[in-house]
């Protein structure tokens, strides 16, 4: 075997040697998981608006019973296996979001409370808070000069 | 069991499948790139804020419910639409307080709640 000189040659061997993740297979979990995550959130919604709730305190019990059932499975370390099993499938859900909250603040425990808990608890869900607030003021100020949300489909 | 059936099935699938389907575009973020989870989280509230600033989003919303508001997408959806619904009642400051008040309202409190009392 020829000595590996190059940078690009070592990439090469990486790329060989490394195990290629088999993506069908994630992605075919990632759907079911994901779509049962989001079917759940909907028989959620559905009692609620059977009850005649409005819209807005609908959803808003569907995020805090999936966010609230999340932290617990995280807290029982069972959100890990099903995160090793579904990738994406309970990433993208506001699950995923609750278990960043909730992991790291169990992790840093042992850090003490305020720069532990209190320090480590945001550190996937701040940039996610930074960015999905600014990009909602710009949203907004827009919203204020154009007067109009400006494409509508159909 | 009146309420089982008032369930409506094909809303029920079309929720399942547009959810799945946006998991699905995540997993190829995931493998496909190499992206941090934190990193594919703020690019789909992104993404969700500028769809819901366009009035695109609500269709999707319409559409397939839960499976278009569940995922994190719908999160971003939701600051944009909070915003919008707060400029038109206080004008410009509406636009700052706006994002930050559907934050709170879906997420902030129930989270910092939950992370607070596991331990």
């Amino acid at each position: 075997m020829k000595p590996i000189e190059t940078k690009k040659d070592y990439q090469e061997y990486v790329e060989k040697k490394s195990p290629n993740s088999p993506i069908i297979k994630n992605c075919f979990n990632a759907f079911w998981v994901g779509g049962l995550i989001c079917s759940i959130g909907q028989i959620i919604f559905n009692y609620c608006k059977y009850r005649g709730m409005d819209l807005q305190m609908s959803n808003t019990i569907v995020s805090i019973i999936l966010i609230g059932i999340s932290a617990f499975l995280t807290g029982l370390n069972l959100f890990n296996r099903i995160g090793k099993f579904a990738g994406a499938g309970s990433l993208v859900p506001i699950t995923g979001f609750a278990n960043s909250i909730v992991s790291p603040a169990m992790e840093y425990k042992s850090e003490g409370y305020v720069m532990g808990v209190g320090g480590k608890m945001f550190t996937v869900a701040g940039p996610v808070l930074v960015f999905g607030i600014s990009a909602s003021i710009v949203v907004g100020i827009l919203y204020l000069i154009f007067n109009t949300q400006s494409i509508t489909l159909v | 069991m009146e309420f089982l059936s008032s369930i409506d099935w094909m809303q029920m699938l079309r929720c399942f499948i547009v959810g799945g389907l946006i998991c699905i575009i995540g997993q190829i973020l995931i493998d496909k790139t190499k992206l941090t989870p934190a990193r594919i989280l703020v690019i789909f509230v992104t993404t969700g804020a500028v769809l819901g600033g366009l009035g695109i989003y609500q269709h999707l919303v319409d559409f397939a419910g839960c499976g278009a508001t569940v995922p994190l997408t719908g999160f971003g959806n939701a600051l944009a639409k909070g915003a919008i619904d707060e400029v038109s009642k206080s004008g410009l400051l509406g636009a700052f307080i706006g994002g930050t008040k559907a934050a709170a309202r879906r997420y902030f409190g129930c989270n910092l709640l939950s992370g607070t009392l596991l331990h």
